[in-house]
């Protein structure tokens, strides 16, 4: 093997990371989704990822369905999780506390992850990549055509739930849910409705999230809780709640990532995206994108 | 009693206050003196509340000081202004509903008397003193504000009325020089409101100085010394009950807008 | 008035006592004694979480790393420089007293989601030390030969030895915090719980005491730690993971967090399922947790401890 200068190992990190970190903004959305109607943060927003994972490569390895349907089928399949989820875990709780939202959405993230390794196992599994394993070469970097799918989904996913949120009645009813819930109610909108959808919603972002990464890192039952943990990182590094916010944080948490991997230690490489969520959350806990002077009302 | 000569325990100079570019509260200057009762009045969204928020220390104000007893106390945090001798209670009340009646008062007694965590958690003899110390000096304030019998019941079982009185109880308890009341007959019925006058007349008896924000004009006419009046979280006007039921500016303000 | 009351204290204190005996007396139950030790550790780290979570309201999903960094240093100190077990576990308590401050004194100024977030990104990071910090905690595989316990000679070499021992303690720390729930610190406490502007209005440093709260429930689960290293001799990383700080949420939910009665509870029975009855369920035993956990979240939000006033008041309505 021919030895890869400095400036092109750099760049082979920039764009891993630039990848990950698509997977991270995809999270990071789905919580703000949630969040945004809600205020409940979802523990098991990384479950949705790795059911997305499991699921498609059930319907495209398993069932050799071809990837057009076995996508949009996985899709459906994690946003009815989504569904259940609201149904039997939150809205059945009769005195929502923040304390007893966060221990429910963790009871349903270990009992979804305890489904999945009763279903598929411990082992990771393999997805094939949408347009084959032949890399590109740019800069010395290595790029393999996947990395493309799942910086264009985010694109996708970011130019849907525009669409949806500044066009659509229902998305503007979501939006309204979210800057105050009582004058929503007064005007005829469904609250409870619009908290279902936004888990449906975010579910089904989990799911493509899940689907784009399985074929470059495999996928296994217990992956959940990492991803939502970097994802509600790149959340709050963008500013919880800010749509832009949470793409910026995820690239950002991505390329962190995979600089602190390469650079520092590869054994460390989960920590980083952890310390920087602790430093964030310890001073500035608005995030690069959240209004100051609204978290100084807040008291986060 | 010649009140002129009296000192003022509370000074307000120059207070603003400002939430993301809105201005709650812009220069506001006045003095309480010690032993009277006074009220804030205005409508609503006059800053009334943010004023005594900045009072009692839950955020520093944009610009100016506020002296109590000659101190400054802009900076400090709340429960600092607390130890110093003011004490409040919730427009929004803010009991202790996982506790009884008398713990809440028994919580009042913080500022006073308290243990430390060891010596707490080794029962040392001088925990034990104290504890016995709180709980005298809140039966003698529940005595004083007539809810003697209902000690033991959990806080939140209480009617309304009495929610309101506990509240002011549990202020009493620390024992303050300055208490300040964020509308202490808002939802009570005649009957209510009468106790509730009266017992801020008796508190007022016993030398505390009373802070008042009401909306009953009929309690803060009977009560207070003097009456202060907010408006776009400006002072519009400061004097006796007479004046200010007189004044112009305050009439056009409370019906300025409907007329 | 909250008073936990002398009587139940003195009969679970007998049982106690007792039940090593008891328990050898029933051949199918005679290795109950041998969980019970796990049962007393673990009871260690939740009386020191329902102060933190039930009465003060402050979430922790972190507290595994805790008992980590108490298991741990105990074991580094005691096998590589052949340190005093005793001194090794006070050191580990001060040790982790200090790292929670510094981990608690900004973590405790948030609230709500941030400070379960910021627990539990702090307990990964501290579990992926443990892994990777091969030279001191020999990493992935684990650290043998740490040393058992002894005190003038005499050593709690067996499992009764031993049980008493972690008794002893498990009581001592009930005492104290009970001790504290019924004190002015205790009420200033369920104080910040409910309400923290009406708390800060009474005087009450809300900053100050969450943070005693916080270094207090850490250094019971540092000693639970030191206890469970000399206990069993060896310990890995995998027993801190994140799934035990669930654990111990799943312990103090099942209890009851509102109550110092839960603790013991919950730790009870969380701690014979998944050391006795659990089983056969081998690895899928998460799926009953998490089934546990979603059910008392929903139908019993006072824990097991809140069963009895929850068929008063339905019993009232009934009426």
């Amino acid at each position: 093997m021919e030895t890869i200068s400095f400036t092109s190992q750099l760049f082979q990190y920039l764009i891993t990371g630039l990848t990950v970190g698509s997977v991270y903004a995809m999270v990071a959305v789905g919580f703000n989704i949630i969040y945004n109607v809600t205020e409940i943060i979802n523990f098991a927003q990384g479950e949705f990822v790795m059911l997305g994972g499991l699921i498609m490569v059930f319907f495209h390895v398993g069932m050799a369905l071809p990837l057009v349907l076995a996508f949009p089928a996985t899709v459906i399949l994690v946003t009815l999780v989504g569904i259940l989820l609201d149904r039997l875990a939150i809205s059945p709780i009769r005195q929502p506390s923040v304390l007893t939202l966060i221990i429910a959405t963790i009871a349903a993230s270990i009992l979804i992850k305890g489904i999945a390794m009763f279903i598929w196992g411990k082992d990771p599994f393999d997805l094939p990549a949408f347009s084959g394993r032949n890399p590109i070469t740019v800069m010395g970097a290595v790029i393999q055509p996947q990395y493309f799918w799942v910086i264009g989904f985010l694109i996708v996913v970011v130019i849907a739930l525009s669409i949806f949120f500044d066009r659509t009645i229902i998305g503007k009813a979501m939006s309204a849910c979210a800057d105050n819930a009582d004058a929503a109610k007064l005007v005829g909108i469904n609250v409870k409705q619009m908290i279902l959808l936004s888990f449906a919603l975010s579910a089904a972002i989990g799911a493509v999230a899940g689907v784009t990464m399985t074929p470059i890192s495999l996928m296994e039952y217990d992956r959940g809780a990492m991803l939502a943990v970097k994802g509600f990182g790149a959340a709050i590094l963008g500013g919880l709640g800010s749509f832009p916010g949470a793409i910026l944080g995820g690239l950002i948490m991505g390329a962190i990532e995979s600089f602190g991997a390469g650079l520092v230690s590869s054994g460390y490489k989960d920590a980083f995206a952890l310390i920087v969520l602790l430093a964030v959350l310890f001073f500035k806990p608005s995030g690069i994108l959240g209004d100051i002077e609204i978290s100084k009302i807040k008291r986060f | 009693m010649n009140r002129l000569a009296q000192e003022h325990v509370l000074d307000v100079q120059g207070v603003a206050m400002t939430f993301g570019g809105l201005m709650a509260l812009s220069n506001l200057n006045f003095q309480v003196k010690k032993g009277t009762i006074k009220a804030v009045i205005g409508p609503n969204g006059a800053g009334k509340t943010t004023l005594f928020n900045i009072i009692t220390g839950s955020f520093p104000p944009t610009k100016g000081t506020v002296k109590f007893k000659d101190e400054p106390i802009e900076n400090l945090k709340a429960h600092k202004i607390a130890d110093r001798g003011i004490s409040r209670t919730f427009q929004t009340i803010e009991l202790f509903s996982n506790m009884t009646v008398l713990e809440n008062v028994m919580m009042g007694c913080h500022t006073c008397v308290r243990t430390s965590f060891l010596s707490s958690g080794l029962k040392l003899p001088r925990s034990h003193r104290k504890e016995t110390e709180i709980l005298d000096r809140a039966m003698k304030v529940l005595r004083f504000i007539g809810l003697g019998e209902k000690i033991n019941e959990p806080a939140d079982s209480l009617a309304l009325g009495e929610q309101k009185i506990l509240e002011i109880g549990r202020a009493l308890a620390s024992e303050p020089e300055l208490v300040c009341l964020d509308e202490p007959a808002a939802g009570l019925n005649e009957t209510e409101t009468h106790v509730a006058s009266s017992l801020i007349k008796a508190i007022n008896a016993k030398g505390i100085t009373v802070l008042l924000v009401e909306h009953d004009m009929k309690v803060v006419m009977n009560i207070s010394d003097e009456i202060l009046v907010l408006n776009y979280g400006q002072k519009i006007a400061e004097g006796t009950p007479e004046g200010i039921r007189n004044n112009p500016r305050v009439i056009e303000a409370y019906l300025g807008g409907e007329a | 008035m909250l008073q936990i009351a002398k009587l139940p204290i003195a009969i679970f204190a007998a049982l106690i006592i007792t039940f090593p005996w008891m328990a050898h007396q029933i051949p199918v139950i005679d290795h109950y004694a041998d969980i019970m030790v796990f049962v007393g550790i673990y009871c260690l780290i939740t009386i020191g979480l329902s102060l933190l979570m039930g009465y003060a309201g402050q979430i922790s999903v972190g507290h595994a790393a805790f008992f980590g960094i108490g298991a741990y240093v105990s074991g580094i100190l005691t096998t590589n420089y052949g340190l005093n077990p005793w001194i090794c576990m006070i050191i580990a308590m001060l040790i982790t007293a200090v790292i929670a401050l510094l981990v608690g004194a900004p973590s405790l100024k948030l609230k709500g989601h941030y400070l379960a977030m910021a627990t539990l990104a702090f307990g990964i990071i501290i579990f992926i030390i443990f892994n990777e910090e091969i030279e001191w905690t020999g990493g992935p595989d684990g650290m043998p030969g740490i040393p058992g316990l002894s005190l003038f000679g005499f050593k709690f070499d067996s499992v009764d030895k031993y049980y008493y021992l972690v008794w002893a303690f498990v009581l001592a720390a009930f005492i104290f915090t009970a001790n504290i729930i019924q004190s002015d610190a205790g009420r200033a406490l369920r104080a910040i719980h409910t309400s923290e502007p009406a708390a800060s209005a009474m005087g009450v440093d809300i900053a100050k005491f969450k943070i005693i709260v916080f270094v207090y429930s850490a250094v019971l689960a540092s000693l639970a730690g030191s206890l469970y290293a000399h206990y069993l001799n060896f310990i890995n990383p995998s027993t801190f993971d994140l799934f035990f700080s669930i654990k111990l949420l799943i312990m103090i939910a099942l209890g009851g967090m509102h109550n110092i009665w839960g603790a013991i509870i919950g730790a009870l029975l969380i701690t014979f399922l998944s050391y006795e009855w659990l089983h056969y369920f081998e690895e899928f035993e998460v799926i009953v947790y998490g089934a546990i956990l979603l059910l008392v979240t929903i139908f019993l939000p006072n824990g097991l401890v809140g069963v009895p006033e929850m068929l008063k008041s339905w019993v009232r309505r009934k009426n």
